[in-house]
């Protein structure tokens, strides 16, 4: 199962490779989104996959009986959801702010910081 | 008078007087050790800074460095006095001293250095001080471009320079001057010797302004008289001279030693000398006499024999001595005057008495007339260049001319302004400076003359030791006599002053001509500021390349790095990679995750913003659903959570902002062929990873601590609110800056409408 999802994290960071690529700064957001989960999904991969094991201890024991899922991954992932979310959320506001101000999403035209005068001699 | 005026007036004096009395205290205790050292004693003392490396607080007295020392401290506290005048009035007097002040201690610790890298260190400080110093006049381009042109020069051959010294410590195996020095033969058979010496010689060459380096110095004086006084004659520009003296007896008696310096130095000299001749601003010319005492001092370096070291150390003392005194001169004049335009000033004697006395005896010791220094110093430079063995001729020819055309602009600078009619009218009318400017000169020029009338007490005190620094033993010191009978140096002394006299008589007209043959001739001046444009031209250039400013061109460099790299740390790091079990796969687990690739290419390919959404939505609850199969609950809950509120946010936003564009541009297909390799590469590298066997020992520390020691039955969450309770926090953190930007953001989005 591991070899399959292997496969499919690796096609989502092709797609978001090559919607970050885009001029167009809403795919780039696009590709973002599918970034974090691609990278999420490699951390909870490498902890291995276990089905219907969810990593919890029975009332009354010590310990989980018998094999259960990879705790830690599962708590790293968490926390990278809720960061990747904020990331997500200030850049969408970022390209918004910046629609608004210049009039334009192809990150081309996008020339304050680096004018395209300094360029041509 | 009011009282702030008063008080400044009053710290000004403080400010004023304080390095006067520091640099002669100091002046006192360096000449306290004169009788030590001159019966040949060496005083070393050392404090650990970084033992590791070698790199020490070490320092050494010896006659070399306390030659130098004298005259740095002696010529200082003379200069600081008369700086107290000359730039009283100065909006930044405080500051001007404190540049002095901190150049002069830089200076002092440079000569006494033991510590290789120590002795680096100071000499970047004299760079730097001297930097500020030449760019005292900032509000002129032209004092900018002299102090930057000043730095770029000493500051490349520094670079150089550090470089041989790192080179030279690792051969012996140590940094301390001391202990090098000892292993002559050890150096010189070294395979490095040669790369050593041309380093350390790039740094000392363009730091005393050896051809072709010589341009900087000229322009340095940009730089106030007093600066150009101190700097330009005795101290800084002889730093590169002092290295040169201190390694000798490591380095020379190599025929790479003796040609380098030799050569470079005769050019120096006699291309300087005549390119005095052409000046007709006091300064400049005088600034030019320098460059070829530079190349005198190297010239003689250059070679081992007992006459050219004492010749080397007694012309050390009598061109600072004249030097500064005529520098200080010409400050005077110019201070009261208004100008030092040769060809305008004249008839200063009258009104100058005690400036001219001073000029007088210090440019009879420049043009070498018996009874002063400069004529020991003359009959001394022309038997070391007889004895040099292999071309006598040759260097004695260079001598020659250079003291023929110093003997020229001595009469140019401290004759004619005091003695000659006056042609045109001056700026101001003269009279005499205030007592602290004349005294400085007053004082260095009875020096020249009281040492010419005694010179055994210099031949004992300080050319002795020196020579013995140089040489090894005092015996080699030659004498120091007025009267050596009658000899070839006496002939071509007496050759000298006639051709000098020549000169003098007709340096109006030979002005002219090679002012014209000059204009036909490259100027390295000129070459300095193509050399400057061009090195612009490669930055812009580069920058353009890098740096264009396009967001794609910065993603496509990072991306392609990422699989560049991961490539190679694959191919060269070997990877243990087995094909995958692929029998073992869930109908259940395959349509999940046919549903989140199914999902990322829609979204990829679809041109309509509504479509993209939910093509995102249905990779995020693909994801979600990938957890709750793969037992992690928890997990899915909050990616639910997340992918229901980035839904929302990007609806809210895709209403306000533009259709999505057709993608044809051509360019694509390299974007594609990137992804595909990129995400190939993760495929691949994810494979690698779970094809290794698993170790559990984390996973089975919390599981059996869960309970026990933090009393939770969920694992993941004791694992995030307990043992990693840091790394929480730091993520509610992050949500939180990022939802205070975001608020920022939009706030300024609310105003800028409103102002509209």
């Amino acid at each position: 199962m591991e070899a399959l999802l292997a496969l499919a994290i690796g096609f989502l960071v092709g797609t978001s490779v090559y919607l970050m690529l885009s001029r167009n700064v809403l795919r780039f957001i696009f590709g973002l989104v599918l970034i974090s989960n691609a990278a999420n999904l490699i951390i909870f991969v490498g902890g291995r996959l276990i089905v219907g094991a969810p990593p919890l201890i029975v009332e009354g024991a010590l310990a989980p009986a018998g094999i259960v899922a990879n705790a830690l991954p599962q708590a790293l992932v968490l926390t990278a959801i809720v960061i990747g979310f904020g990331l997500f959320a200030f850049a969408l506001v970022l390209m918004f702010r910046t629609y608004s101000t210049l009039g334009t999403l192809f990150s081309d035209q996008m020339r304050v910081a680096e004018p395209r005068e300094n360029f041509e001699t | 008078m009011d009282q702030q005026e008063r008080t400044e007036d009053r710290s000004a004096l403080i400010i004023g007087i304080l390095p006067v009395l520091m640099s002669s205290v100091l002046f006192l205790w360096f000449l306290g050790f004169v009788p030590q050292i001159a019966e040949g004693l060496v005083i070393r003392s050392e404090f650990g800074w970084v033992p590791s490396l070698g790199i020490s607080f070490s320092f050494v007295l010896d006659g070399l460095s306390l030659t130098f020392a004298l005259l740095i401290s002696g010529i200082g506290s003379l200069v600081f006095l008369y700086s107290n005048t000359y730039l009283s009035r100065h909006a930044h007097f405080s500051r001007f001293v404190m540049f002095l002040f901190a150049f002069m201690l830089s200076m002092l610790g440079l000569v006494l250095a033991d510590n290789l890298i120590l002795l680096f260190i100071f000499w970047e400080l004299t760079t730097i001080t001297s930097y500020l110093l030449i760019g005292f006049g900032h509000e002129t381009a032209n004092g900018r471009r002299s102090a930057l042109q000043a730095l770029f020069v000493t500051g490349a051959g520094a670079l150089a320079m550090l470089a041989g010294f790192i080179l030279l410590g690792l051969t012996i195996g140590s940094f301390e001057l001391s202990e090098i020095l000892d292993q002559s033969d050890k150096i010189q058979s070294s395979g490095a010797y040669e790369l050593i010496l041309l380093l350390i010689l790039a740094g000392t060459f363009t730091k005393s302004a050896q051809f072709p380096f010589h341009f900087w110095l000229p322009n340095a004086m940009a730089a106030p008289t007093p600066v150009s006084s101190f700097l330009h004659s005795a101290t800084m520009v002889k730093a590169g001279v002092y290295l040169m003296a201190r390694l000798h007896p490591g380095f020379a008696g190599t025929e790479l030693w003796l040609w380098t310096l030799t050569i470079f130095g005769a050019v120096t000299a006699v291309l300087a000398s005549i390119l005095a001749i052409r000046q007709t601003d006091l300064k400049l010319a005088l600034a030019y006499t320098t460059l070829m005492a530079l190349g005198t001092l190297t010239l003689f370096l250059g070679q081992e024999s007992g006459y050219a070291m004492t010749a080397f150390a007694t012309f050390l003392i009598v061109h600072s001595l004249y030097k500064a005194s005529l520098f200080l001169v010409v400050g005077c004049i110019d201070h009261t005057t208004g100008t030092r335009d040769a060809d305008v000033l004249g008839g200063l004697g009258r009104y100058m008495p005690i400036t001219t006395v001073a000029a007088a005896l210090a440019a009879m010791s420049m043009a070498g007339f018996p009874p002063f220094l400069g004529f020991i110093g003359k009959e001394l430079k022309y038997a070391g260049a007889l004895g040099v063995a292999s071309e006598p001729v040759l260097v004695a020819g260079a001598v020659l001319a250079a003291n023929a055309l110093m003997f020229t602009v001595a009469g140019i600078v401290a004759f004619r302004p005091f003695w000659q009619n006056r042609k045109a009218s001056l700026p101001r009318s003269p009279r005499e400076a205030p007592w602290q400017m004349v005294i400085g000169p007053l004082i260095l020029a009875v020096l020249g003359t009281a040492f010419g009338l005694y010179p055994d007490v210099l031949e004992r005190s300080l050319v002795a030791p020196t020579v013995a620094s140089l040489l090894g033993s005092i015996e080699d010191t030659k004498k120091l006599t007025l009267w050596a009978g009658v000899n070839l140096p006496l002939i071509l002394s007496l050759l000298t002053v006639i051709t000098g006299l020549l000169l003098y008589w007709q340096h109006q007209f030979l002005r002219a001509q090679l002012s014209d043959i000059l204009a036909q001739l490259p100027s390295f001046d000129r070459g300095w500021d193509h050399f400057l444009g061009a090195l612009k031209l490669v930055a812009f250039w580069q920058t353009r390349l890098i740096q264009p400013g396009l967001l794609h061109h910065y993603l496509f460099a990072t991306f392609a790095t990422v699989w560049a790299g991961l490539t190679l740390a694959i191919l060269y790091g070997g990877i243990d990679f087995r094909f995958p079990n692929m029998a073992k796969i869930s109908l259940q687990g395959a349509a999940v995750i046919l549903l989140v690739v199914g999902g990322a290419a829609v979204t990829t390919v679809t041109t309509s913003r509504i479509t993209a959404m939910a093509a995102l939505g249905v990779v995020g609850i693909g994801v979600a659903m990938i957890f709750i199969v793969f037992s992690a609950p928890d997990v899915a809950i909050t990616q639910l959570l997340v992918e229901t509120l980035v839904v929302v946010l990007v609806a809210v936003a895709l209403l306000r902002l533009p259709r999505l564009d057709v993608e044809r541009s051509r360019s694509r297909i390299y974007d594609a062929a990137l992804a595909v390799g990129v995400g190939t590469l993760v495929s691949f590298i994810v494979l690698a990873v779970v094809s290794q066997p698993f170790d559990r020992r984390v996973t089975d520390y919390f599981e059996t601590v869960s309970w026990p020691e933090a009393f939770g039955r969920n694992i993941v969450n004791v694992i995030l609110v307990d043992f990693r309770a840091l790394d929480t926090f730091g993520e509610v953190v992050v949500v939180a800056v990022a939802a205070l930007s975001a608020y920022a953001l939009l706030r300024v989005t609310a105003q800028s409408k409103q102002k509209r």
